[in-house]
């Protein structure tokens, strides 16, 4: 049964923006190759720390959410683990009030970005 | 002037009942969002602790969301986890 999981990463604020978009495409890559279905990406762009990580002040925060296996969630960590950009990471599974907030809150960013536009 | 009139330098506080309500119940939120730490910023004190249910009237049930939120927004630095003069 697929289950819905939103993972948030921050990588390091050394990279340059091809090198933070390769990043990031290596993980979706990751979770579709083992047949997770991608629902929905945000970028939230450079972002200042609350607090120091790894010395740095400040990171790429990018946002996924998908459905999958819940035995993915582990493969993906153990990815984030071994790659030496992610400074932190946070996977969690969505409820159904959880998922009904992300599809507002989705569909509110998509009106922003008409406004902007 | 009477005796035992009582006098008071200051105007007596009188005292206001105002109940306490929990502000996710009133307004029908049902998701606590970790993402958003000015929202969470709310619900801390100056130095980034949880407050307490008796002083926001949260109810246990959104409490304990509450609780789990900030300590998600603290994971992904979005919020101290200790702060000095938050607000």
């Amino acid at each position: 049964m697929l289950k819905d999981y939103e993972t948030v990463f921050i990588l390091t604020p050394v990279l340059s923006d091809d090198q933070a978009k390769e990043a990031v495409s290596k993980f979706k890559s990751l979770l579709t190759s083992s047949g997770a279905q991608m629902v929905n990406e945000e970028n939230w762009g450079l972002k200042k720390l609350a607090y120091p990580i790894q010395k740095k002040s400040s990171g790429f925060y990018y946002l996924l959410q998908f459905k999958a296996e819940g035995t993915l969630v582990a493969d993906l960590e153990v990815a984030y683990k071994r790659d030496e950009r992610v400074l932190r990471f946070l996977t969690v599974s969505l409820d159904k009030h959880a998922l009904a907030y992300s599809i507002k809150r989705k569909s509110k960013s998509l009106n922003s970005q008409k406004v902007n536009a | 002037m009477a005796k035992n009139e009582i006098r008071y330098l200051n105007p007596p506080t009188v005292e206001v009942n105002k109940k306490k309500y929990c502000r996710f119940k009133r307004s029908g939120i049902k998701f606590i969002d970790y993402k958003d730490p000015n929202f969470l910023l709310k619900l801390v004190n100056e130095q980034g602790k949880i407050l307490p249910r008796r002083l926001t009237g949260t109810s246990l049930k959104y409490q304990r969301k509450v609780a789990q939120a900030i300590k998600r927004a603290r994971h992904l630095s979005l919020l101290p986890y200790v702060g000095d003069m938050l607000k």
